[in-house]
């Protein structure tokens, strides 16, 4: 049964549609973020395209927020977290995946119940533990409760579970240590369940909101979405500057996917099959 | 075993089988002896291993965790020296009729959400699971509101949701409605106003797990069922969706957590307005503690949430297992 024409021109159909809803206010926003100040943004009926394209908004916003402070904010506390959550994630998954210890069993469970709580239970207590750390308003701050995660680790643990053993033991019988081994023979092999790890904590931390609101007064640790909050909230009539903004925020992020679009949508779906 | 031959000393060939258990033992005999070697240090090798990840888990997941059930039964509001005081938090609660509000937000978020988040990325995933020239650009596309922050998405439909903005002119235009809908300044509509940017944001990320659970699907199946002459509607009912119930489940979990938690839309879209009508338990729980600092109070509404997450993922588990 080979699918008819028509039933490809419907599945095209259906994909259209579906890329209108998902696409569309993306869409809208960047045209109010072009239109210029002269354009009435809620004209009835609303103009689609903007009259006379400009990108005057994108400058008012820079020159009435640090946009590119709050850029390099976010790529900073992103660098550090998917780093460390790679390293450490990997670090801890090697013994439980691999080695005979006391506790292997306890540990595992603990680690695994960690990922069923919300966060939201634990903001109050981890608020006033980083109060105590000296930890407000640092970028050390807004990393370390990203820098190892549950999920990380169960993801690699499966990864070397993968491995075949024998590889493992002729290491050890060529003398290598178990850092040499895991540094050199195992984080090598488990590259693919890196990059959807890397994928994953990069799109939470990117996004993240709610943490760095309460851990942070000062706003020039500000991170991306804290700077398009704060915009919203001081032109909260001009609509065009708040959709720039926005726009500017999406940018970096829409790079990142675009170019490693691959690894997005392949790595979710591996973290998927595994997690 | 072949990498046993590697380190150079067991290079004669197993040529019979007496002969290829006795290498076997010797190999298995020498790794014994290098995990033994300098055993103090050996047995701390785990440890070491572990010790990062611990460490930070435990400082910001595990502590808090309990400190969180420790304050939920004091009135430490970060200003005053905290003093136990029982279960009067949790007392308070059950007489807060903002709680009580915020609760009914909450379950009625995940009835509406959560059965369209587990059923509608099904379609999207049978859609895209094609080969066709440019799927790869539509599965990206409908990838698109995953990788955005939640403020920006909550920011991007208030501004789609306005009276005067441009889904009110599509559905006056098209004769939808006769008047525009006031998305989210009636009490009426802005609970589910809220829901539909939380149902766009998620479709795409379900539909990614969906799509690993239809690619796991072996194809003989349906190669067998053409060749019975079944059609495409009824394999799809019939070995789709019963093979896909794993994946299913994953995302009922996922979804209904997602649920619990909402947060960002409500911060950005309504503060919890208007009339209380899109207050969550999480943002009931962010204003007692970042807003009126009774973070004792706030704690003990914390740890309903924990549970309510915890009973609803072992139901969702039990439910979804027992059918297999």
């Amino acid at each position: 049964m080979k699918a008819s024409p028509l039933a490809i021109v419907l599945r095209y159909f259906g994909l259209l549609c579906v890329a209108l809803l998902t696409m569309g206010p993306f869409l809208w926003l960047l045209s109010t973020a072009l239109k210029s100040g002269s354009e009435n943004i809620f004209a009835y009926p609303p103009s689609l395209l903007p009259e006379q394209p400009t990108l005057e908004n994108f400058g008012r916003v820079l020159e009435t927020q640090p946009f590119m402070l709050y850029l390099k904010n976010s790529v900073l506390v992103a660098l550090l977290s998917v780093t460390a959550n790679l390293v450490f994630a990997s670090l801890a998954a090697y013994p439980l995946a691999r080695m005979e210890f006391r506790g292997k069993n306890l540990i595992f469970v603990v680690l695994l119940s960690s990922m069923m709580i919300p966060f939201q239970l634990l903001m109050i207590p981890v608020y006033s533990i980083a109060i105590s750390l000296g930890l407000q308003n640092s970028y050390l701050g807004l990393v370390l409760p990203h820098a190892c995660t549950a999920f990380g680790v169960f993801l690699m643990r499966q990864a070397f579970l993968g491995i075949p053993k024998a590889l493992e033991e002729s290491a050890l019988l060529e003398g290598l240590n178990r850092v040499q081994i895991w540094w050199y023979l195992l984080v090598p092999l488990v590259k693919p369940s890196l990059a959807t790890l890397a994928v994953f904590s990069f799109i939470a931390v990117w996004g993240d909101f709610l943490w760095p609101l309460i851990i942070l007064d000062d706003p020039s640790y500000y991170t991306l979405p804290l700077g398009v909050n704060r915009l919203a909230n001081t032109f909260s009539m001009d609509w065009r500057l708040v959709a720039a903004g926005a726009v500017f925020s999406i940018l970096p992020i829409l790079a990142v996917f675009l170019f490693s679009q691959k690894y997005f949508i392949e790595g979710a779906m591996r973290g998927a099959v595994k997690g | 075993m072949q990498t046993s031959n590697s380190s150079g000393e067991s290079m004669l060939a197993p040529d019979s089988a007496g002969e290829g258990a006795l290498s076997r033992f010797r190999h298995n005999l020498r790794i014994r002896r290098v995990l033994q070697s300098s055993s103090v240090l050996n047995a701390l090798v785990p440890y070491l291993f572990l010790l990062p990840a611990c460490a930070i888990i435990g400082a910001f997941v595990l502590y808090p965790m309990l400190h969180a059930i420790m304050a939920s039964l004091t009135d430490y509001n970060m200003i005053t020296e905290s003093q136990f005081v029982g279960a009067d938090n949790y007392r308070m609660l059950l007489q807060d009729p903002f709680f009580w509000n915020s609760l009914k937000n909450t379950l009625l978020y995940l009835l509406v959400v959560v059965p369209v988040l587990v059923i509608a990325p099904i379609f999207l995933a049978l859609l895209v699971n094609r080969s066709l020239p440019g799927i790869k650009l539509f599965r990206a596309v409908f990838y698109l509101p995953v990788i955005t922050s939640l403020v920006v998405t909550g920011l991007i439909w208030k501004w789609v949701y306005e009276e005067q903005g441009i889904l009110n002119y599509f559905l006056l235009s098209s004769g939808i409605t006769d008047n525009p809908v006031a998305f989210l300044t009636d009490p009426a509509n802005a609970l589910f106003s809220v829901m539909a940017v939380t149902v766009w944001t998620g479709l795409g990320y379900y539909m990614v797990i969906y799509l690993a659970g239809l690619q796991s699907i072996p194809r003989h199946l349906y190669e067998a069922a053409d060749v019975e002459g079944v059609s495409k509607w009824r394999q799809t009912l019939f070995i789709t969706i019963p093979l896909l119930k794993p994946s299913i489940a994953v995302v009922a979990v996922m979804s209904s957590i997602a649920a619990m938690k909402v947060f960002e839309e409500v911060y950005v879209m309504t503060q919890g307005g208007p009339l209380d009508s899109t207050k969550t338990l999480v943002y009931f729980i962010y204003q007692s503690a970042f807003e009126e600092f009774e973070m004792g109070y706030a704690a003990a509404a914390g740890v309903v949430l924990f549970l309510l997450t915890l009973v609803l993922s072992l139901v969702n588990l039990f439910l979804l297992r027992k059918d297999r």
